[in-house]
């Protein structure tokens, strides 16, 4: 059969070594970049130290740059961007739809006005992870259900146009909740959470979040494969022997779980969940087992660069939700054009 | 193995399409449903794959209530192939006929080497191993039926349900999937099939079941039961059915329709 009709033709095993190079350069980078750089060696040896409960003999200073301040930092970027990756590739295998991402359905902007709830009422990292988990399940319950009910429409469009709509719904309670808000202390915070940073991320919020992320990861790895056949029509899904409403309802509570625990402890990063699996898509092809891993790393990697970037391409550190958008909106409107002439 | 339908009312809640559905289909047998557009044989297949609630009476598989068996269990004793569509994906052909393999394949798994070679197998018989790692969305209408064929295959059910497996081919791509077909049911499978054309019931069919109005009009072996008058009621246009001499010294009987030019018998 003529070479032009077969599908990218890269082994999973280097598209999968090439991700882990770039992501490792991206980490090396982030230590790099800065006021106070670190080089790959002090990066080593303090690590190294630390990993052994010993000293590494080094300058205090870069100790402290190395643990408290860019370690945690890089650290969250890394679990954002995969978790934001993995759930964009679950929702857009799950709805069928490459067009739909954490943010188009929803769930991203649920989450915020969960957690923006929470910082409004003064209340702890573990309420506002709660809350914000509550936002996001709740907006992707409504978006499927109007999806649902809205027939004899195109439904690819009528996933997006609902999460649109719904998406503006939340962003208008947001707005309430900020003209309510003490202008002087949590405005302040919620505006600054809203745009999306790492800035302020500490140890204590990455313990509060990790088990969050990793607990909302298992049913995706577990059910990898299983997800393809959810990816068919839901019927043939149902006649292959897939009780499709169950295993659905897993893989969602699982990527709105990382979701709303990435947007609790970054604030809504945009575009991360809709391009990433994109481009892994198009490296490994459709196949939920290869795109998870390729997601994955390809999204943790993102969010470093886009995060060394942030904080280094300006005097003030740059919002990493303007940041995202500006390198996303292109890739999306790309990514719209060319889309119906892969997916049809 | 048997697929029964007991008095089987079939539809959607609150527009019911047929009534009084009895059929039985066992192992090494095509039974051929001939209907017209609209008949309800796409949704009464549904209705006996369980997908689409019945409406009333029941589907027995093996004799037990199909109602009360969970998915997986429906899925190893039949498979469904659907009408060829569009795909959401590019997965490959051999992704997509690997899919038929979920039945077996544990919750948490992935498919195994055995999975593989059932796969293979399929594509094999088929005439698809050229094609494993083509994308099913740039593959043509034919190709893409006869994966689904294949995927149906890879699921080593002992009935097959086909929607209209001849819709998307030319004709010797019909040909050559209407002898899969009666190869499955020598080998052992039924294979319940419907189809537009009546000569494909000629061609490979034991038994015939013609669906008009929602209800059953006559079952029975194709040369009982395809008589010119069965075949102009269900259809509504005058056909002539005639015996052709093969030069193997059999014959077969074939159905031409009459009207077009103002003939008549």
């Amino acid at each position: 059969m003529s070479s032009s009709r077969a599908s990218s033709g890269f082994s999973p095993v280097l598209i999968i070594s090439v991700s882990l190079l770039l992501l490792l350069v991206m980490i090396v980078t982030a230590f790099a970049v800065g006021r106070y750089p670190v080089t790959l060696s002090d990066l080593t040896r303090v690590l190294w130290a630390w990993a052994n409960g010993g000293t590494s003999g080094l300058d205090a200073t870069l100790e402290a740059v190395v643990l408290q301040i860019r370690g945690p930092r890089v650290m969250a970027a890394l679990l954002v961007g995969a978790a934001l990756a993995a759930a964009g590739a679950a929702y857009q295998s799950l709805f069928r739809n490459p067009l739909v991402s954490p943010d188009i359905l929803g769930v991203s902007a649920g989450a915020a006005v969960g957690a923006v709830l929470g910082i409004f009422l003064s209340l702890g990292v573990v309420m506002i992870q709660s809350l914000a988990f509550a936002g996001g399940l709740a907006a992707v319950a409504m978006v499927y259900f109007v999806a649902k009910s809205v027939r004899g429409h195109d439904p690819l469009l009528v996933l997006v146009l609902a999460g649109v709509v719904l998406g503006a719904l939340l962003g208008a309670c947001v707005a309430l909740m900020k003209y309510l808000a003490d202008p002087y202390n949590q405005l302040p915070a919620i505006t600054f959470w809203l745009l999306g940073s790492l800035a302020s991320t500490d140890a204590r919020d990455m313990w509060a979040a990790s088990p969050l992320l990793l607990a909302g990861m298992l049913p995706l790895w577990l059910l990898r494969w299983r997800i393809n056949v959810l990816s068919l029509d839901d019927e043939e899904a149902r006649s292959l022997g897939v009780p499709t409403a169950r295993i659905r309802i897993a893989v969602i509570v699982g990527a709105t779980l990382m979701t709303s625990a990435a947007v609790a402890i970054s604030g809504v990063i945009g575009w991360i969940g809709l391009v990433i699996p994109h481009f892994a898509r198009l490296l490994t092809g459709p196949d939920f087992t290869r795109l998870l891993p390729v997601s994955v790393l390809l999204g943790a990697g993102f969010l470093v660069a886009v995060d060394t970037l942030a904080r280094s391409i300006a005097n003030i550190e740059v919002p990493l939700g303007v940041l995202t958008a500006f390198v996303g909106t292109p890739l999306f409107l790309w990514q719209l054009a060319t889309a119906h002439r892969s997916w049809q | 193995m048997t697929l029964a339908a007991r008095d089987l009312a079939y539809g959607y809640p609150g527009r019911r399409i047929g009534n009084g559905v009895s059929l039985k289909l066992t192992r090494g047998e095509v039974l051929c449903l001939l209907g017209p557009n609209g008949s309800g044989k796409t949704t009464l297949f549904k209705t006996l794959l369980g997908l689409l609630p019945a409406q009333g009476g029941s589907v027995l598989i093996n004799g037990a209530d199909a109602r009360n068996l969970s998915r997986e269990a429906v899925a190893r004793q039949i498979s469904y192939v659907p009408q060829a569509h569009g795909a959401f994906f590019p997965f490959t052909v051999r992704e997509i006929v690997l899919m038929g393999r979920v039945a077996h394949i544990s919750l948490f798994a992935a498919p195994t080497h055995s999975d593989h070679a059932a796969a293979d197998a399929a594509m094999d018989r088929l005439g698809l191993t050229a094609l494993a790692d083509i994308s099913y969305t740039r593959i043509s209408g034919g190709e893409r039926q006869l994966t689904l064929i294949a995927r149906a295959l890879a699921q080593e059910a002992p009935v097959v349900v086909m929607d209209e497996p001849t819709a998307n081919l030319d004709f010797g791509n019909q040909v050559r999937v209407l002898e899969r077909i009666r190869e499955l049911a020598d080998t052992g499978t039924g294979v319940l099939l419907s189809t537009h054309d009546p000569d494909h019931a000629f061609l490979c069919a034991d038994r015939v079941a013609m669906l008009h109005g929602g209800a059953l009009m006559a079952t029975g072996v194709p040369g009982e039961v395809m008589t010119a008058e069965n075949l102009r009621q269900l259809y509504g246009v005058d056909i002539c059915l005639t015996e052709v001499l093969l030069s193997s010294g059999g014959k077969r009987n074939v159905c031409l329709p009459l009207g077009i030019r103002g003939e008549t018998i």
